[in-house]
């Protein structure tokens, strides 16, 4: 490419005169790269860092101020063989890695408070049966407060603040019924050290922190990951603008440094990365990403422009009416916030647990605390088993319960190419019962595909692919592809309109429309038997062949869509594109349900009819007449290839050009389902076994303590069978 | 027992130093990169030179 390309928007300067760039970088999976990318850019003059981060995929490189363009170290990386692109991590990526290094300091406190605290109680206990006087007692007791009061403002306020905002929008949640229980605990444990008494509960109050911070991090770390590689892989997708920085002067820049009212330029066979209008040039634009339409419309001066449609035939002067942020169609916009708005009502496992399980354990206690009394017991030890029944029943194993399935299930679906984008998805997939699928970009691939490649011969083929890399033309572009030729033939000129034409051996080689290479006979049985397919025409001397050029399913798409069906799925399409393209789609897939020219507000209509049956729907697409759709569905996916904004609405993004992910993530959420089950019963289970006791009066902190680490090791434990049953699957 | 005024502040010391440890650490970056972090300690041939060990530290704030 001739032009600049300007990544200077990515660049920070950190004073000290330095520069710094964050690159995410494809293809890097192991140790072996991460020293050889390391020693290869710190091999170029002035760089000062040059760091992997084998977790994010990404590169962090700091050089001299002015001394290197950035773009050297992306040329440096494409020798090495890495594609490699800048990027801007989100605002809220940024928070979110703020509050995982907040939860983390707060789990070291925690964690240390509770190891002092449990060093200065076991001598208290061991004491009590032995020769402790109440003097050294009370100084253990309040040694430990010291240590424990402190640690716990500190370390509970993820838990506190939560509760704080429930309980003033009168609502309840996990952390309500968290907070009492730590709060009555020192709060009980305080009152009992200065009544001298045998016990406190410092130490359990602190484990019990410790526990659940570790699993509000696991929780945390998951969905930080995806979003991790989820932005490098926006990044990845290299999507530049050809932007006018001069009258006529061009550079090629990110789409993050692209605004309203910039001028970009837009030539056949790129795809649009911004919405504008066209104030110049004539074209013909495929806007299947959006519409679901395959056949191209034609474009002039003051026609929209919409981000994913693919410019075909003429280069375009856009003016741009927003990038990066906001590409999409107010309609769209619209429809999305709705259906997102719908489905925020969904309560999770955990949450709909707490609900019932905050009013038993508190009603437990108040009757604990009333029995006693009327038994005979002094009001303050009727106070002091009820608060024990608190703390014992403190939903420690059901604050793990989820979090550890989820991580571990989010890691096995990582491995296998699915990326979760929310924690409560896993959920929701699990118990769908019907897949609706787009057509264009789902069930077929993104880029068009040859489908006579076997009829031509093979030196042929690689000679017509390398005169099809002159051409931009996207039908030309799919014909060098399937070739897999990789240079360029010499002296190639394009005739407008028409193809491009080249000289071999003295000999004359054509590409283009049939009538320019006289195979118009040949072209017309070509469309009479297919009609949906694009042909190109390629004549060399009196040698002629015709390419039929279409979208073609995925590869495993049947094998795919059989599956869902055995594991009693229903499946149904629907499509924007045309009929005959996608009933010829439908017969060859063996689906009955099928439904073509959809607008996306009839997806979202027939999305809530099928809900209205009571079906659980998992909704697959990747245009942007897509988007409501997948906001509305139960549960959604999106192929990594799909536009921006169906990425962000999916549930979850699976990579690669197979289909056997959907089924892979379908499988992974049953099962991780099933565990959060039994993990809630355990967590239950063993309550119901420390319950009586705390009851009885006989919690002891020794008691109490068991309990606790018990049933949250029980429950680890359990989670980690995910992993087992994941790879079974796969 | 007058060895406990001796020994409880000894041991609260140690384990605060540990805590300071952890914390020292986490404000340094040492916890972004779990899974690289565990291969750097077996790359035996990794040619970190003197600049770029120092800026590593240094380039973090």
């Amino acid at each position: 490419m001739q032009a600049t390309r300007d990544f200077s928007h990515y660049v920070r300067h950190l004073g000290s005169g330095l520069s710094h760039i964050d690159l995410a970088v494809e293809g890097v999976n192991c140790a072996g790269c991460m020293s050889k990318i390391e020693r290869g850019l710190s091999a170029l003059p002035n760089v000062t860092l040059a760091r992997v981060n084998l977790t994010d995929r990404r590169v962090a490189l700091e050089w001299k101020e002015g001394t290197l363009d950035p773009a050297r170290f992306i040329d440096r990386l494409a020798e090495l063989g890495y594609k490699a692109y800048p990027f801007e991590p989100v605002r809220a990526e940024a928070v979110e890695t703020e509050q995982a290094s907040f939860l983390l300091r707060c789990l070291g406190v925690a964690a240390f408070a509770a190891m002092n605290i449990m060093m200065l109680s076991i001598p208290v206990w061991s004491g009590n049966v032995t020769d402790m006087i109440p003097e050294q007692r009370d100084f253990f007791h309040w040694l430990s407060a010291l240590i424990a009061l402190p640690a716990a403002a500190y370390s509970g306020q993820p838990f506190f603040r939560s509760a704080w905002t429930a309980l003033r929008a009168r609502r309840t949640n996990m952390d309500v019924p968290i907070s009492i229980g730590i709060v009555m605990a020192l709060a009980m444990s305080v009152m009992e050290t200065i009544h001298h008494a045998e016990h406190a509960y410092f130490d359990a109050a602190l484990m019990l922190l410790a526990f659940l911070l570790a699993g509000r991090y696991l929780d945390q770390s998951m969905r930080r990951k995806t979003r991790a590689v989820a932005g490098n892989l926006a990044a990845l997708k290299g999507e530049t603008a050809t932007k006018f920085i001069g009258a006529d002067e061009i550079s090629v820049v990110p789409i993050a440094a692209v605004q309203a009212g910039d001028i970009v330029l837009l030539r056949p066979g790129e795809r649009s990365a911004v919405d504008g209008s066209v104030i110049e040039g004539q074209s013909k634009i495929d806007q299947s990403l959006i519409t679901g339409e395959t056949l191209p419309v034609k474009a002039g001066p003051g026609t929209a422009v919409y981000a994913g449609t693919l410019n075909l035939s003429g280069a375009l002067r856009v003016r741009v009416s927003a990038a990066s942020e906001g590409t999409l169609l107010a309609e769209i916009s619209r429809l999305l916030d709705n259906a997102v708005q719908a489905r925020s009502r969904y309560v999770q496992l955990a949450d709909r647990a707490s609900r019932l399980y905050a009013p038993v354990v508190h009603t437990a206690a108040l009757l604990t605390m009333l029995g006693w009394a009327a038994y005979g017991a002094t009001w303050h030890d009727a106070i002091v088993t009820a608060i024990s029944v608190l703390i014992i029943t403190c939903p420690c194993a059901l604050g793990l319960a989820i979090p550890a399935v989820q991580t571990v299930v989010s890691g096995a679906m990582f491995r296998t190419g699915v990326l979760l984008n929310s924690g409560d998805a896993i959920e929701r997939l699990a118990d769908v019962d019907r897949a609706v699928f787009d057509k264009t970009g789902t069930l077929t691939l993104p880029e068009l595909d040859v489908t006579n490649a076997v009829d031509v011969p093979q030196d042929v083929f690689e000679l017509v692919g390398r005169l099809a890399l002159a051409s931009h033309h996207p039908v030309a572009a799919a014909v060098a592809r399937a070739s897999g030729a990789r240079t360029p033939l010499a002296g190639v000129e394009e005739v407008a309109g028409l193809g491009v034409r080249g000289f071999v051996r003295g000999l004359e080689v054509r590409l283009g429309r049939p009538s320019f290479c006289g195979a118009d006979q040949i072209a017309n049985e070509i469309l009479h038997r297919d009609p949906e397919a694009s042909v190109v025409a390629f004549r060399h001397g009196e040698t002629r062949h015709v390419f039929a050029v279409r979208q073609r399913l995925r590869p495993d798409a049947a094998g795919a869509i059989a599956s869902l069906v055995r594991a009693g799925i229903e499946v149904e399409i629907l499509s924007g594109d045309r009929e005959p393209a996608v009933r010829h789609a439908a017969e060859q897939l063996g689906v009955h349900e099928w439904r073509a020219g959809v607008t996306p507000a009839d997806k979202i209509v027939r999305i809530e009819e099928l809900k209205r049956q009571g079906v659980k729907v998992l909704m697959v697409g990747d245009g942007m007449n897509d988007a409501p759709a997948l906001a509305a569905a139960h549960a959604s996916m999106s192929p990594v290839s799909a536009t921006h904004l169906s990425q962000a609405t999916a549930d979850l993004v699976f990579l690669g050009d197979r289909l056997a992910p959907v089924v892979a993530a379908i499988g992974f959420s049953q099962k991780a389902l099933l565990l959060m089950r039994q993990n809630l019963w355990l967590a239950a289970g063993y309550n119901l076994l420390a319950v009586p006791l705390a009851i009885a009066g006989l919690a002891t902190p020794l008691v109490a303590a068991a309990a606790m680490s018990g049933s949250s090791l029980l429950v680890i434990l359990n989670a980690l069978r995910a992993h087992r049953g994941a790879r079974e699957l796969c | 027992m007058e060895v406990l005024v001796f020994l409880v502040p000894l041991a609260l010391t140690l384990g605060a130093l540990g805590l300071a440890g952890f914390l020292w650490s986490l404000k340094n970056g040492q916890y972004d990169d779990l899974e690289g972090a565990g291969w750097r300690a077996i790359a035996d041939d990794e040619p970190v030179s003197e600049e770029t060990a120092s800026s590593t530290v240094s380039g973090r704030h």
